[in-house]
């Protein structure tokens, strides 16, 4: 945590070239037409697996890369993390519920 | 009568003149005094609706007001007092003014955004009355599904509507906050040297962020399904109603620790100052702030024990829910040692913190019975939990607001107050909020379901107390608002340290300058250091 | 009120720090000290905000991943209604509006304006072209009785109507919301593009075209999530 804000430091300003932009590009688009075609093939329940981790990479390569989280502070990530977080407890706790439905053998409960 | 020296120098009142410098200040102390007139506005308006409802429950019969007109009065109530009072009432007012000066920044990060929100509010709050107005909104301030969204035939709508965009207002106060506290500290002020109001705040401030967009994209579904009639939370169609509650809970809950952190954190400088000693255990205090605002997002399902959620899923909120009274009674137990051994003075505000620490405490306490799977059964939807909330919001929340505006009263209008009056509301409220919630338990334990207006002859008596009650309340909330308005004028002209407390507010003139500092101070003390204070009282 | 401030670039040691007064610029607002300190603040502030959205949309998603999993077989057929090339094409057609839009801040790194203005108005072509084949796809639901909010809604091939008209709605409601999110998306990019050719920015001060960015690529992100929620998800037959 930057204890002195007030500070001047110094931001060595990192700047991507374009060949990264346009391989990061070229990767997004091929793992857009590889979950487009995985899907028309049934693997059963390995589908959801697969079109969910390709989308969670592509978010990857947008986030660290176009968003420049590979070079911002400690803090960004923290509220970037923290927030998936909160997501995830939203998910968690009201499926605790939901997939819990009679479960303890009471009616109605 | 105003001496010369206050009229030579420029403060934040004096820099500029006109309706047009004060609408389009980016001051944050300027558009604190907004937002203190606003809520002002608006807790009279739910108060009104507070005196009506307990006007109509004197007797058992319906004498005053239909059934419908009953459902209307509770509804607006609520929702007028949370989302137009309570949410916004202490960050808004007192975070505002004074979070900036007390980490010793010239202003919020983002002042044109400050002054947003407060637009915001307005205009939600101008929905919120049309709503009103116009013939009201009876589903109770939770907007429990289907009801709302299939046979409610009142303005559900505008009322909705009203409260999504006051909860943007919300959530750019917590944004401008939580940026403002890790980017504009001074030289020198580290994160354990701040003030415990500052560290409520930005707890507050991360549950406003978290939580406060899922209650919007709830009302946007409500808003879907009730013009267009598409199923989302309609059993009907396969849609499922707790899947509301999960999302209105998810914010409600951790809501109400947005309306009781900013008080804890009044309370702790209130007491500070008064017994004349730093609170005990600050680091543990400050972390508890932060452990209620993550703990407190994990149980929102004790809303849910008796509407059809799983009883597993009950069983891991119950018990989750326990674990809220640990930072809780953290929070009571150092202020309570802060005390110890201190050098107490009864001036008003510490006599509300009095206040606020033992009515906190029942409403805590009392919050562990409605925790518990089993009691809550019994108690869930009387006037138990009724009063249990309202020992928190009003025995907390409006005791350590009414306790912070006469804390720092001095320093905002460079006025002292007339100390005799202010003691004796204090008092009376007290004792006007006993009377009318203390009855309100028994009631409840009795059996006595919340949202009726006919009830048993034999629960009348406690009803009868509560009424007389709310009306000692009411004398104790309307004297501040006569002797505050007067000393404006004719209190006598406070010096800038008329406590003789510790914080970078009470090193800078009262009123403050425009831009807080002459120069930005460089803090070398840690918080609560009395070495560095001369204790004189200075009077006018 | 932008026109008071003045357009002078003041470097942080001209001023006594500490001051309670110095000249505003847009890179050096009143209130902070240094531009870096200015920087820093408006990049957190829009990475907040960027929380508050995830926020807003997981809601979306709850209630998505709820009937998902109560209703799988309906919303697979449901599902398979989409059109699938394309939705794929938009969702490439918005990852090189993102390329673009990082290919403007870049510029704005360096200062080149001409590049800022160019990669801007790219951006804001891809994403109009985006909105429109989704506009597109939304008539398309109109002609196939795909409307839940119609009478005359109807999937093929299911009894479960409710259903059915539960998977439209969530569909309708998220790139809806999706969608209003590009739009003002195009705003905001129209505004830099004019701010930028009256010469507001320097490579010492691009903070706004770099959290216009941020935004583009959130809302990017959520249709990188959107796409295989609707689209592909039980998709093979």
């Amino acid at each position: 945590m930057n204890e002195h804000p007030h500070q001047d430091p110094e931001h060595a300003e990192h700047i991507d070239s374009v060949k990264t932009y346009a391989v990061i590009l070229v990767a997004l688009l091929c793992l857009t037409i590889l979950t487009a075609f995985v899907a028309t093939i049934d693997l059963g329940p390995l589908n959801i697996i697969v079109a969910l981790s390709i989308a969670v990479a592509k978010m990857l390569l947008v986030v660290l890369v176009f968003m420049h989280v590979r070079f911002s502070t400690r803090l960004t990530r923290v509220v970037l993390v923290g927030g998936l977080l909160w997501l995830a407890i939203l998910l968690l706790f009201a499926f605790t519920d939901f997939n819990t439905r009679g479960l303890l053998g009471v009616p109605g409960k | 009568m105003a001496t010369a020296a206050v009229l030579e120098r420029e403060t934040y009142l004096n820099a500029s003149y006109g309706l047009k410098s004060w609408l389009l200040t980016k001051d944050h102390k300027r558009i604190a005094i907004l937002y203190f007139i606003t809520i002002s506005i608006f807790f009279a308006i739910g108060g009104t609706f507070a005196g009506l409802i307990r006007l109509e429950l004197l007797t058992p019969q319906a004498d005053l007001v239909s059934s419908e007109t009953y459902n209307k009065l509770f509804t607006m109530h609520g929702v007028i007092m949370v989302f137009f009072f309570l949410i916004p009432s202490i960050p808004a007012t007192l975070g505002n003014f004074f979070l900036p000066i007390m980490i010793g920044a010239r202003d919020l990060a983002f002042p044109r955004i400050n002054l947003l929100s407060w637009y915001l509010l307005i205009l939600g709050g101008v929905l919120a009355i049309y709503a009103m107005v116009a013939g009201g909104v009876d589903t109770g301030w939770t907007f429990y599904t289907p009801y709302s969204t299939s046979y409610a035939n009142t303005y559900v709508i505008a009322t909705a509507l009203g409260i999504f965009v006051a909860g943007f207002s919300s959530i750019l106060t917590g944004l401008n906050f939580v940026v403002t506290v890790h980017r504009m500290r001074a030289p020198g002020m580290t994160w354990f040297r701040m003030p415990l109001f500052v560290w409520a705040h930005y707890a507050t401030s991360l549950i406003q962020i978290l939580g406060t967009p899922v209650l919007a994209v709830t009302l946007v579904l409500i808003l879907c399904e009730r013009t267009l009639h598409i199923g989302i939370f309609d059993p009907a169609l396969g849609g499922d109603p707790i899947l509301f509650q999960h999302m209105f809970w998810f914010y409600s809950h951790p809501a109400v620790y947005i309306m009781v952190l900013p008080g804890m954190g009044v309370i702790s400088e209130i007491v500070s100052t008064y017994s004349r000693k730093p609170v005990y255990g600050y680091a543990f205090v400050a972390f508890s702030s932060l452990a209620i605002a993550v703990v407190g997002f994990l149980v929102w399902g004790h809303h849910l024990y008796v509407s059809g959620q799983s009883l597993y899923a009950g069983l891991v909120f119950s018990f989750l829910s326990y674990f809220v009274a640990i930072p809780s009674a953290v929070k009571v137990f150092n202020w309570t040692a802060t005390l110890y051994k201190g050098s107490i003075s009864y001036d008003t505000p510490m006599l509300y913190a009095f206040g606020f620490i033992g009515l906190f405490t029942v409403g805590g306490l009392t919050g562990l019975f409605v925790a518990s799977l089993g009691l809550d059964v019994h108690v869930t939807d009387t006037y138990f939990v009724i009063a249990h909330f309202h020992y928190v919001m009003v025995g907390g929340t409006i005791m350590a607001y009414l306790g912070g505006v006469h804390y720092w009263w001095p320093k905002m209008t460079g006025r002292m107050y007339p100390e005799h009056f202010a003691r004796l509301s204090a008092v009376v409220v007290f004792i006007g909020f006993n009377l009318t919630f203390f009855p309100q338990f028994i009631l409840g334990y009795q059996g006595m379901p919340r949202r009726y207006h006919v009830y048993p002859p034999e629960y009348q008596v406690l009803h009868v107390l509560s009424t007389a009650g709310a009306t000692v309340l009411a004398v104790g909330y309307i004297m501040p608002l006569i002797y505050l308005i007067w000393s404006l004028k004719y209190g006598p002209v406070a010096g800038k340290n008329p406590w003789g407390a510790t914080g970078l507010e009470w090193s800078i003139p009262s009123p403050p300058p425009t831009h807080n500092f002459d120069r930005i101070p460089v803090v070398m003390h840690e918080a609560y250091d009395y070495s560095a204070v001369p204790r004189e009282v200075e009077v006018g | 009120m932008d026109s008071q401030i003045q357009q002078s670039h003041v470097h942080p040691s001209d001023l006594h720090q500490g001051e309670a007064h110095h000249l505003e610029t847009l890179a050096l607002r009143e209130q902070f000290d240094t531009e870096a300190q200015q920087k820093d603040a408006s990049t957190l502030g829009m990475w907040v905000f960027l929380i508050t959205e995830v926020m807003f949309f997981g809601g979306m998603f709850l209630g998505y991943t709820l009937y998902r999993s109560n209703y799988a077989d309906t919303w697979a057929l449901a599902s398979r209604s989409l059109n699938l090339p394309i939705g794929a094409t938009n969702t490439c057609v918005l990852l090189f509006s993102s390329f673009t839009m990082a290919m403007a801040v870049r510029a704005g790194q360096l200062g080149k304006k001409k590049a800022v203005i160019l990669f801007l108005i790219l951006t804001m072509l891809f994403g109009l072209a985006f909105l429109g084949i989704k506009g597109y796809e939304w008539t398309q639901k109109f002609e196939e009785h795909h409307v839940p909010a119609l009478a005359n809604f109807h999937l093929e091939g299911t009894q479960l109507q409710g259903q059915a008209k539960l998977f439209f709605s969530f569909y309708f409601a998220m790139t809806g919301l999706h969608a209003l999110h590009m739009v003002v998306g195009v705003g905001i990019v129209l505004f830099i593009i004019f701010q930028t050719m009256r010469n507001k920015y320097s490579p010492k001060y691009y903070t706004p075209i770099d959290i216009a960015g941020l935004y583009w690529h959130f809302v990017d992100v959520v249709w990188i999530f959107l796409f295989p929620l609707f689209y592909l998800i039980d998709r093979h037959p």
